[in-house]
């Protein structure tokens, strides 16, 4: 009981702690995690985190559950989800029940509209570091551009991109095609 | 039922979107087009919060777009809904973590999700690049070419790029800034 409590309160800081989520959180998991704890060793802790990169979902997530079933089980998983995940629960909802009150004032829309013009940077920004890492050879290419342009000129859902993609993976990788 | 479905869309992006934070951002665009429950202009202003404000970003999306269809209940069941398929694989693969990782069939289907992940991010970036650069409504009203383009936003968007990409002194610096320097832009320049 007292090392789930632990679990929980270790994510929680971690989620506090974590701006923006991905490689930010290293520094913050190696303190919480292998420093405080010893729940896990340096080496431990970037397998979880890569596997935490290649399966679906939130990276801090996935490592949270990783970590916590580790150290206590499956119980243990599910709490320190829990935990990474309680501090956003509460500072979110605070924050957009205050903006959906203040949504209409002039000032805060003006805000709003010089924000969303950073926004585009940052995806762009975003979009620019992913593709040093995913676009590797002329099919990862095509599978690039065929995603962009069919996502932003049709209407279909972003499921059956992913697993067309995976399978075009697999298919490509079988069929020699990939590195070239 | 909106909690059932706020929870039924939500598991579904946490079990396709691959790639953290941004990746669930097509998804949340897919949601906003098919039910309506909350329009494109809150999204690109929900990333601002969510990049803004601690905790990862994916769930930080989630807890908004929860909250804001269906209150505090709504956050929490959205939240929980975008967790649950991760904490279910990763405690079903967790006792044969190497296995999966070097696993030459899931290395594979990464091949193929990366450059997949990338493309739905940068189309999802097309639909914020049209809301804060461009003006179609003012164009189609006036026929105006000249008034397609938000000319301010444009010239803010240019600084900032060079700013986040080049300047030696401000591009290590945290995206807070930027949004928060934006959002004085917006107000001082009457965006």
């Amino acid at each position: 009981m007292k090392l789930l409590w632990q679990l929980f309160l270790a994510f929680a800081r971690v989620g506090v702690m974590t701006f923006g989520g991905g490689y930010a959180m290293i520094p913050i998991l190696e303190r919480e995690i292998v420093d405080r704890h010893g729940w896990a060793t340096e080496e431990e802790l970037m397998d979880y985190y890569a596997v935490g990169q290649c399966t679906p979902g939130v990276i801090a997530v996935n490592t949270a559950t990783f970590i916590g079933y580790k150290t206590a089980g499956t119980l243990g998983g599910i709490v320190a989800t829990l935990g990474v995940i309680f501090p956003s629960v509460v500072i979110i909802t605070v924050i957009a029940g205050i903006l959906t009150s203040f949504a209409e004032v002039p000032a805060v829309r003006s805000a709003f509209a010089g924000i969303r013009v950073c926004v585009c940077v940052l995806i762009f920004n975003a979009v620019l570091k992913l593709w040093k890492k995913a676009v590797v050879d002329k099919a990862t290419l095509a599978l690039f551009l065929g995603v962009f342009l069919l996502s932003a000129f049709f209407s279909v859902s972003p499921v059956i991109f992913v697993v067309f993609c995976a399978a075009a993976g697999i298919l490509l990788t079988r069929w020699g095609v990939r590195g070239k | 039922m909106i909690y059932l479905r706020l929870f039924f869309e939500f598991f579904k992006t946490g079990l396709f979107a691959v790639g953290g934070g941004m990746a669930t951002l097509p998804f949340l665009y897919d949601i906003s087009t098919r039910t309506g429950w909350f329009t494109h202009e809150m999204l690109a202003d929900m990333i601002a919060v969510s990049e803004s404000t601690p905790g990862p970003i994916g769930v930080n999306m989630a807890t908004y777009v929860g909250y804001v269809t269906a209150g505090i209940p709504g956050a929490v069941t959205a939240t929980l809904g975008l967790v649950t398929p991760s904490v279910v694989i990763i405690l079903l693969i967790a006792r044969a973590l190497r296995a999966f990782r070097e696993n030459p069939l899931v290395e594979a289907g990464f091949y193929g999700l990366r450059p997949c992940s990338v493309g739905l991010i940068a189309a999802a970036g097309l639909l914020v690049v049209k809301l804060a650069l461009f003006n179609p409504a003012l164009y189609a009203a006036s026929g105006k070419l000249s008034e397609l383009f938000n000319w301010k936003a444009i010239l803010l968007a240019a600084v900032l790029l060079v700013c986040t990409r080049y300047v030696k002194k401000l591009k290590g610096l945290h995206p807070i800034v930027f949004i928060l320097a934006s959002a004085v832009v917006g107000v001082v320049f009457s965006f």
